[in-house]
C-alpha cells in the first residue's frame, strides 16, 4: 500500500484508437484525501483517464498506480482500492437489487453478517431500501435510482478511492443535493474522491483541487482556490440608470454580458479601478452601482478549452 | 488465486440461466426430445447403424451430445453478449478477478447448463428407450471435456460480437451447421467417401462419436483420437480465450 501520501498517480498515460488520441500523454497525481475535480469538454479524455484507472480501458502506453500499486501488474490490490461510478447507466435484468449488492460483494470476497449490514447500510442512505424490498431489479429502476445502485455498487467493498464520472447527469435536484451530502460525507471519513461533472459551480464547491484536460492533455491542475486567484481577469457588474449611446473602445472590447441588470465587463486584474471607473465616467453612463469579483470556475474553464481550441 | 470471487462468478452464471429456466433448461430438452419423437420413431425400424442396435438408441446418446453442445455453447456466448449490450459486464471488470478465474467461472456454469440438459434428455432414454451403457467414465469425460469446449467457442463468439446479429451468425452459419453434420443422426459410414473425409474435419464429429463410444463401445474413429481432437481443441479455445480476456479484446475499451 502507498506511503507516499498519493491516491493515483498517473505517468505519461496515452491512449489511442486507431486515428483518435485519446489521451496524449497525461501525469499528474492525486494525493489522498482530496476531493479532486478531473474537468473537460466532452471527448476531452476524461472518461478514458478515469477508465483506464479502474481497468475498463487498457492504455496504449504510461502507468498509472492506485494507492501505490500498478493498475496493470497488481490489478487486484487497485481494484480493491478503488471504487468507480461508471457514466453509463446499467442494468440487468436477471438480479434485484440486493443481489446484484450481494454478487458484487462475492467478486471482492466479502460475505458474512458485517457486509450484510453494510449493504443495509448502503441502500438505507441511498434511499434504495424500499426498492430492494420489493424484490425491484434496475429494469424497473429511473435513471435517477440506476444512479444511485451504481454508487452502491461502487462503495459495496469501501474503496478507498472513490471515482464519480458525471454522477449528476441527468438526476433531479433533489438527489443531486442527496448524493453530494453523502459524498462529502465519505470525503470527511478520509476517502479520496475524484468527480468529472459538468455543473462546475458543484467542483467549485466540492473540490479542494483540479485539474482539466483537453483534447487528451492536461491544460492545468491546481487547488481551486489558485486557479481561481491566478486567473488573469476579474468580473465588474455595473448597473446603469442611463445607459450611454456608444461606449468607447476601451470598454466594449471588455463588455462580455449585457442584460437588465446592468453591463458586465471582464478586465484585467493590472487594470486598475480607478482606470475603469475612468473609462466608465468618460463614457457618459449614469452608474448606479458597481460591484467586482473573481472568476469563477466555468470561466476559468471556458477561457482555459477556448485558449486550447484556438490554439 | 481469488477463488471466493471465482465461485461468486460461477454463481452468478448458474443463478443467470436458472432464474429463466423454462428457457435455458426445459425448452432444450422438450426440443431435443422431438427429434426423437420423429427420427427415432419414424426410421427405427429402417437403419440399423450399430450391429444389433435400434436407430433410437444409436440417436440418443447423438441427440444428448448435440444438446450438451448447443447449450454450452449459448451459456457463455448469450451471457456474454447481454452483459456487453446492457452493460453489467463492468462490475465483474471492475472486480479483482483475473481473465483465468474470469474464464473458469463462465466455462463452469457452462459445463453445468450443458450437461444438466443432456442429463435431462438422457433420463428420458433411458426409461423410455432401454438405453444403458458400457463406460460411464467416457460418457462423463466427453460430456464435460465437449461442454467446456463449446463453453470456449461460445466466449470467443461472445467476446467478438459487438451485437446480437453477430452471435446469430455465428450460431447460424458455424454451430449448426458443424453440429447436424458431426454424426448425432448417422454414422459416417454411412456417407460417401468425401463426406466421410470432410467429416474428420469437423471437431463435433469426434466429441459425439466420443461420447456414444461411451454408451455401445463402438465408434466410427478410434476413443483416443477423439479425446485427443476435443482436448487439443479445448486447449486451443482456452488459450485464445485467455489472451483476449488478458489484452481486454473488445472488452476492455
Amino acid at each position: 500500500m502507498s506511503n507516499s501520501g498519493i491516491a493515483v498517480s498517473f505517468k505519461n498515460v496515452r491512449k489511442e484508437y486507431k486515428d483518435v488520441k485519446a489521451l496524449q500523454g497525461v501525469s499528474f497525481d492525486v494525493e489522498q484525501g482530496a476531493f479532486f475535480g478531473l474537468l473537460g469538454p466532452n471527448g476531452a479524455g476524461k472518461s478514458t483517464l478515469i477508465n483506464s484507472m479502474s481497468g475498463l480501458v487498457i492504455p496504449t502506453s504510461g502507468s498509472i498506480e492506485v494507492m501505490g500499486a500498478d493498475v496493470q501488474s497488481e490489478f487486484r490490490k487497485t481494484r480493491r482500492a478503488l471504487g468507480l461510478v461508471p457514466q453509463e447507466l446499467i442494468s440487468d435484468p436477471f438480479f434485484s437489487i440486493r443481489e446484484l449488492l450481494e454478487l458484487q460483494s462475492g467478486y471482492f470476497g466479502l460475505k458474512g453478517s458485517t457486509q450484510t449490514r453494510w449493504i443495509d447500510e448502503l441502500l438505507e442512505r441511498l434511499a434504495l431500501a424500499d426498492k430492494a424490498k420489493a424484490n425491484a431489479n434496475t429494469n424497473q429502476l429511473s435513471g435517477g435510482m440506476k444512479r444511485r445502485v451504481l454508487i452502491a455498487m461502487a462503495l459495496v467493498h469501501r474503496p478507498q478511492v472513490i471515482v464519480l464520472d458525471e454522477p449528476t447527469a441527468g438526476v433531479d435536484v433533489d438527489l443531486r443535493r442527496t448524493l453530494w451530502e453523502f459524498t462529502k460525507e465519505l470525503h470527511k471519513q478520509g476517502h479520496t474522491i475524484i468527480l468529472t461533472t459538468h455543473y462546475l459551480e458543484e467542483a467549485e464547491a466540492l473540490c479542494d483541487r483540479v485539474a482539466i484536460i483537453q483534447k487528451g492533455q492536461l491544460k492545468a491542475l491546481d487547488s481551486t482556490e489558485a486557479l481561481l486567484s491566478k486567473h488573469p481577469f476579474r468580473y465588474l457588474k455595473v448597473r446603469v440608470e442611463k445607459h450611454s449611446p456608444e461606449l468607447p473602445e476601451a470598454l466594449t472590447s471588455r463588455l462580455v454580458d449585457q442584460d437588465a441588470g446592468g453591463l458586465t465587463f471582464k478586465v484585467e486584474k493590472e487594470t486598475s479601478m480607478s482606470q475603469m471607473l475612468g473609462w466608465l465616467h468618460a463614457s457618459g453612463l449614469q452608474v448606479a452601482d458597481i460591484s467586482s469579483r473573481d472568476a469563477t470556475l466555468e470561466e476559468v474553464f471556458l477561457d482555459l478549452t477556448a485558449e486550447g481550441a484556438a490554439a | 488465486m481469488n477463488l471466493a470471487g471465482t465461485w461468486a462468478l460461477f454463481v452468478k452464471e448458474v443463478r443467470r440461466f436458472y432464474s429463466v429456466a423454462v428457457q435455458t433448461l426445459f425448452a432444450p430438452i422438450v426440443s431435443t426430445l422431438l427429434y426423437l419423437l420423429v427420427f427415432g420413431q419414424v426410421i427405427d425400424t429402417q437403419i440399423e447403424v450399430f450391429s444389433g442396435l435400434d436407430y433410437s438408441q444409436f440417436l440418443i446418446p447423438g441427440l444428448v451430445m448435440m444438446a450438451v453442445l448447443q447449450n454450452a455453447f449459448a451459456n457463455t456466448s448469450s451471457s456474454l453478449i447481454q452483459s456487453k449490450m446492457h452493460g453489467n459486464l463492468t462490475f465483474v471488470l471492475l472486480s479483482p478477478i483475473s481473465p483465468l478465474e474470469f474464464y473458469v467461472a463462465f466455462i463452469a456454469a457452462s459445463v453445468l447448463r450443458g450437461v444438466t440438459v443432456g442429463l435431462g434428455i438422457l433420463i428420458v432414454g433411458i426409461v423410455g428407450f432401454d438405453l444403458s451403457w458400457q463406460s460411464p467414465g467416457w460418457i462423463l469425460l466427453f460430456a464435460v471435456l465437449s461442454a467446456a469446449m463449446m463453453g470456449g467457442l461460445g466466449m470467443l463468439a461472445g467476446i467478438l460480437s459487438d451485437k446480437y446479429d453477430h452471435l446469430a451468425a455465428f450460431q447460424n452459419f458455424i454451430i449448426m451447421p458443424l453440429t447436424f453434420l458431426s454424426g448425432v443422426f448417422y454414422s459416417i459410414h454411412a456417407l460417401p467417401s468425401f463426406w466421410q473425409a470432410a467429416s474428420h474435419f469437423n471437431p463435433f464429429f469426434y466429441m459425439v462419436d466420443g461420447f456414444r463410444f461411451g454408451f455401445f463401445n463402438q465408434s466410427d474413429v478410434s476413443i483416443y483420437l477423439s479425446l485427443g481432437v476435443t482436448t487439443a481443441f479445448l486447449i486451443a479455445l482456452s488459450a485464445i480465450n485467455l489472451i483476449l480476456l488478458h489484452k481486454g479484446v473488445k472488452i476492455r475499451g
